[in-house]
């Protein structure tokens, strides 16, 4: 294998882009186009060589990564997969990701893994259980990771707690940072009849160490209410760019992804929504520093 | 109240159940019987698996055809849904499934198409591994030649079947139009990647048996042996130049 040196791996408090092998050759052949950081998926690099690492070996020289896990099951009844926590400790180790964040969702029931992000009621119980999870992620793998909040799509009849007061609760107790997703905050809002920007106003905003941003898709439901679909498939739209303006007014300037995951654009597509994500992040710092 | 783990398996069992329905205590604020909202998420886990499911077996959802596969898929899923979020390791089991599916029957040779397909998947992914080069065993002196082994890529997979699946396969992923294949003879396969391109080559007569007894850790006296057995009129010489210029081979002791 060859070495590369690396770039440091911290993540700037810039806009970053979900890393598509798709869009290796634009990148790697110097058209970055200003993004300042890419994140990967643990889950897509598990194999043991060939092209997938050799490419993202080369990102890495570059540019500094985060790793967001989509598997690990966190609000899962059941224990931990513990062999997938080994997996991402290597990759961690591997290569030096400045994030590592996973989902408020549950992806796995005994032993079956069922490849989405699945709802959990917030309950003491599962609160209980989440937090035990996070602990044991944080101690295996020796950093702090970030927790995002979902998009969901039904409720439970047996929660007991709000979203935002669970996730409140969950950092107090585990010490982890939080992942808001901004374009999750709107399609939850949607779907469940609430106003997305009560949701920023109250979001622990002190512990956000990352801001995710993508499109969805809209549809409605059997009696002709929204229901919007987390399907990272398409452009941010007006709403979802005002929300983050409102929610780095409140957290300050911080690392902000687009996800694109679906119908993959061609590079300048995606780059230059990452410039948007930029434009605002500049303008929140200027803007911070002229108030008094 | 019903505790986490409950909830949690009436959720699992009704993402898989053929019935979309959604499980008891899951409601919305619009509908306080969210088929469609449950909806999305069945959807997702199907069609997510579907697609990794394509993107590994190209050639046999060409064969049958999209609707044939997905529903083939759907089957497989739920038979045997993914133990890992690596997914990386996900559908091996498919050929063997195929096998004893029985709306397949009528077409016997995509097990092993599926076979070559998953090999191929497989080399895609696997440890990386420097080639030797042709002139390496020239290093080796002439009375150490029959007792050398060699150290073959860790991404080389074999195929032998009663069918021509070299043909089939090649003729679906490189004609535009696909050629008519005769169903008479079977084909041995080697699946290989060197660098970072998997290649798929199709094995002269007792090349098979050849790589099949080097990669068991025989000797090239015994599998050159084993290659003879299997047909007499196998040639080391140019069995072995064949594999190691196509990246085989990796290393010999």
């Amino acid at each position: 294998m060859v070495e590369h040196p690396r770039v440091a791996a911290t993540i700037p408090a810039r806009a970053g882009v979900g890393f598509k092998p798709e869009h290796a050759v634009d990148i790697l052949s110097g058209d970055a186009a200003g993004v300042a950081w890419f994140e990967v998926h643990p889950e897509n690099y598990c194999g043991a060589g060939g092209r997938p690492h050799d490419t993202l070996e080369k990102i890495r020289a570059r540019f500094p990564i985060s790793l967001h896990g989509v598997g690990l099951s966190i609000g899962g009844a059941g224990d931990l997969d513990r062999h997938h926590l080994q997996r991402l400790k290597a990759l961690v180790s591997r290569y030096e990701p400045g994030l590592f964040s996973e989902h408020l969702a549950w992806s796995s029931h005994e032993g079956a893994y069922l490849n989405d992000l699945l709802p959990l009621p917030y309950t003491k119980e599962t609160l209980a259980r989440v937090v035990d999870h996070i602990d044991e992620v944080q101690e295996t793998v020796g950093r702090r990771m970030l927790l995002e909040n979902p998009s969901t799509y039904v409720r439970f009849e047996s929660s007991e707690m709000d979203e935002i007061d669970f996730i409140a609760e969950i950092v107090r107790r585990s010490g982890c940072g939080l992942l808001l997703d901004v374009n999750n905050v709107f399609v939850s809002a949607s779907n469940h009849a609430f106003a997305p920007e009560d949701y920023i106003d109250r979001f622990p905003v002190e512990h956000v160490g990352e801001i995710h941003l993508a499109g969805h898709a809209e549809s409605v439901d059997e009696v002709g209410a929204p229901l919007l679909v987390d399907a990272h498939d398409r452009p941010v739209i007006a709403r979802v760019w005002d929300l983050y303006v409102r929610a780095i007014r409140r957290a300050g300037a911080v690392p902000t992804l687009i996800e694109w995951d679906n119908d993959i654009p061609e590079w300048p597509v995606l780059a230059a929504e990452a410039a948007r994500a930029e434009a605002l992040i500049a303008a929140r710092r200027t803007n911070h520093a002229a108030s008094p | 109240m019903p505790r986490h783990h409950e909830i949690e398996a009436a959720f699992a069992r009704a993402l898989l159940s053929e019935v979309a329905e959604p499980p008891p205590g899951v409601t919305s604020h619009s509908s306080p019987h969210p088929v469609r909202r449950f909806g999305v998420y069945r959807n997702n886990v199907a069609a997510s698996l579907i697609r990794v499911l394509e993107g590994r077996y190209r050639v046999v959802e060409r064969l049958v055809g999209e609707e044939f596969f997905r529903a083939t898929a759907r089957i497989f899923i739920e038979q045997h849904p993914p133990r890992s979020p690596a997914l990386v390791d996900y559908g091996g089991a498919f050929a063997e499934f195929l096998s004893s599916f029985a709306p397949a029957a009528p077409t016997p040779y995509l097990v092993d198409v599926a076979r070559l397909e998953w090999l191929e998947h497989v080399a895609y992914h696997a440890a990386d591994a420097v080639p030797i080069g042709r002139d390496a065993l020239g290093a080796i002196a002439p009375d150490h030649v029959a007792a050398t082994r060699l150290r073959l890529h860790p991404s080389l997979g074999l195929i032998r079947s009663d069918y021509p699946v070299f043909s089939i396969w090649r003729t679906n992923v490189e004609d535009e139009e696909v050629m008519p294949v005769s169903l008479g003879t079977g084909e041995a396969v080697m699946i290989v990647r060197p660098r970072f391109d998997v290649e798929v080559r199709k094995l002269p007569a007792g090349t098979h048996a050849f790589l099949a007894a080097l990669e068991d850790g025989q000797t090239l006296a015994e599998a050159a042996t084993a290659a003879m057995a299997d047909h007499a009129a196998f040639n080391l010489a140019s069995a072995l130049a064949g594999v190691i210029g196509v990246g085989a081979v990796v290393g010999y002791h």
